[in-house]
């Protein structure tokens, strides 16, 4: 059921940070092309440049060099709010660690991305219950992040990824705070995504968790070394 | 929060009293008859400092002045007091007993005789008491009949004023200006320390003013713009008084405006605390597609809220504060001055705080909205 209009594409994407009078490249010339549906994995040991990466495709970043097309858009070039704008449509963050708004409620930390999109309060409320009814916590709704086990809060934290129907969900180390039985559940949910359309992007060091995956690409420093599919 | 609670507090109370004293001068003038003209020597103000001096023989240039209805010259100074033993300083008032300065002052609230009467013009060696002198001033109330002692002459109490709420004038001791001139050794000279004039009805007090100060050169011989005398209208009494009670307030409220800068600056500096304890919220938020002015306008909001609560915690404090001081005024016998609750005081100094509020978040918020997301999420705190 895969579409083959590529959703995302890499164009020979090089940061380099500047550290006082060292340049330290992170990425070094990466070409990526990820294509509508697909639930893929970027591995690397740490240090590697996954993370950077992550951030160019999540758009919190833009290159020094080379081109990303997001939806066949050019997105290395644009200004702060316009990525901000893009990150708040086409994209939905699951964190390592979560992320959540410590003083907000789980209904209202679902609610927050479509706040920034204007979205009137009732629809919010509305699709906010029926998001934290798709990962299982509408009980949970009015509690905070404190008062949630782990496993919860990454599961309000999927939820708040889908608020405003984005097409790529990004997932950086989604299990790596989760002991084993709880993130298996967490990668569960997110084939479900899967299997629903949505293309999955998944930065993680861990091979069991990279396994669930339909295509692995292997980055290591700053290069993408392999990119094979299961 | 505390400086700008405290600087709203000051403010508030300064413009509240200040409004009060306003309010009690207005209406302490309009008691006194608009139609009304003061006379003094220039240079000085009510008698004190004075080298230019008014006589007897003025105050019949100004009554014969067309525009006036009738004109009295008054003898203000300083005196002993003595009842039973006990000496107090007054002011004594000395004004004439004849029939029209009694028609003259039964029109004026401020002589109003409550117990007892006004002058008769064959009095000798009478007085009438200001409400306080009577009342309180002396540990036993001075009742009507009883006897007092001014400047080491003896006078017999035959009136007793109504209580006007004027400090001024119910703490005087009126006697006849016959008496006065006698006390004081102005016999001779027939020195008065001030003319009241009353304009005719129908004719505007500026224009029969110019008419009492054309009259007074011609018989000072004076050029205009030399003049050893001031002629004031009830009118520009109370503009003087207000423009002297402005720019007393304007002082005031701008040292106030000062602990509003450091309030401001408070503000600033926690709101700067609160933006980089929350630098990982802020990279979350901007994650979830927060653009930079939505940040800025989280801030702002934050800021505003404070300056809000500031301020209603100082309009409470302010108000407070100038009802306590009414309430010493009160005590201490000025029941004229009434703190004043205007609404537009209190809105304005509610939005005032406010912009004060939002003034002092914008750099933080500024500078919170600049964070790189990436960097904002890798933060611990």
């Amino acid at each position: 059921m895969k579409k083959e209009k590529p959703i995302i594409e890499l164009n020979d994407v090089k940061k380099i940070y500047r550290m006082g009078e060292v340049d330290v490249p992170a990425l070094n010339g990466v070409s990526l092309k990820i294509k509508q549906g697909e639930f893929i994995a970027i591995m690397g040991p740490s240090g590697s440049g996954k993370s950077t990466l992550m951030n160019m495709v999540g758009c919190l970043d833009v290159p020094t060099e080379g081109k990303i097309f997001l939806d066949g858009k050019d997105i290395s070039k644009m200004s702060e709010s316009g990525l901000a704008q893009i990150r708040g449509k086409k994209i939905g963050f699951v964190f390592q660690k979560f992320n959540l708004l410590s003083t907000l409620t789980a209904l209202e930390n679902v609610t927050m991305p479509m706040m920034f999109q204007n979205v009137d309060e009732n629809v919010r409320r509305k699709k906010g219950v029926e998001l934290l009814n798709l990962v299982g916590l509408e009980k949970r709704s009015s509690h905070k992040p404190s008062e949630l086990s782990g496993g919860q809060q990454q599961r309000v934290a999927i939820a708040r990824s889908l608020a405003n129907d984005p097409e790529v969900i990004l997932a950086d180390e989604p299990t790596g705070n989760l002991d084993t039985k709880t993130g298996r559940d967490i990668m569960v949910m997110l084939k479900k995504l899967h299997n629903d359309g949505k293309t999955i992007i998944m930065v993680t060091h861990d091979p069991d968790v990279g396994k669930h995956a339909k295509r692995i690409v292997l980055i290591k420093d700053g290069m993408v070394v392999s990119n094979h599919k299961e | 929060m505390i400086g700008i609670f405290i600087g709203i507090a000051a403010v508030v109370a300064l413009i509240s009293i200040g409004q009060g004293m306003q309010n009690a001068i207005n209406e302490e003038f309009s008691k006194a008859g608009a139609d009304r003209l003061t006379i003094q020597p220039a240079g000085g103000f009510a008698g004190a400092y004075v080298s230019e001096k008014l006589y007897q023989s003025d105050v019949d240039v100004v009554n014969r002045v067309k525009s006036v209805d009738f004109a009295v010259g008054v003898i203000i100074q300083t005196g002993r007091v003595k009842y039973k033993g006990e000496t107090e300083g007054a002011s004594i008032f000395g004004i004439g007993s004849d029939e029209e300065t009694r028609r003259f002052i039964e029109n004026v609230d401020f002589f109003l005789v409550e117990e007892g009467r006004q002058f008769k013009s064959i009095d000798n060696n009478v007085a009438i008491l200001g409400s306080n002198v009577a009342a309180d001033r002396f540990d036993r109330e001075i009742l009507l009949g009883e006897k007092i002692t001014v400047e080491n002459k003896e006078f017999k109490v035959i009136g007793i004023q109504k209580k006007s709420g004027s400090p001024m004038h119910d703490n005087m001791v009126r006697i006849t200006i016959e008496s006065a001139q006698e006390l004081f050794d102005l016999e001779k000279t027939e020195e008065v320390s001030m003319i009241f004039a009353k304009v005719k009805p129908g004719i505007n007090p500026s224009v029969a003013a110019e008419d009492v100060r054309k009259a007074l050169r011609k018989d000072h011989n004076v050029k205009e713009g030399q003049e050893d005398f001031v002629v004031v209208t009830a009118e520009q009494m109370i503009e003087g008084f207000n423009n002297i009670l402005l720019v007393v307030q304007v002082v005031l409220v701008g040292i106030a405006a000062i602990s509003l800068i450091v309030g401001g600056i408070g503000i600033t500096n926690t709101m700067y605390t609160s933006v980089v304890e929350r630098t990982r919220e802020i990279g979350i938020m901007k994650s979830v597609g927060a653009k930079n002015g939505d940040i800025i306008s989280i801030f702002l909001m934050e800021s505003a809220m404070l300056g809000f609560f500031g301020g209603i915690l100082g309009i409470v404090i302010g108000l407070s504060v100038s009802k306590a001081v009414e309430i010493m005024a009160v005590s201490a016998g000025v029941n004229v001055l009434k703190a004043y609750f205007g609404f537009e005081l209190v809105a304005g100094a509610l939005i005032f705080s406010m912009v004060v509020g939002t003034i002092s978040g914008a750099l933080p918020a500024k500078s919170a909205a600049r964070m790189n997301p990436v960097d904002a999420l890798r933060s611990v705190m």
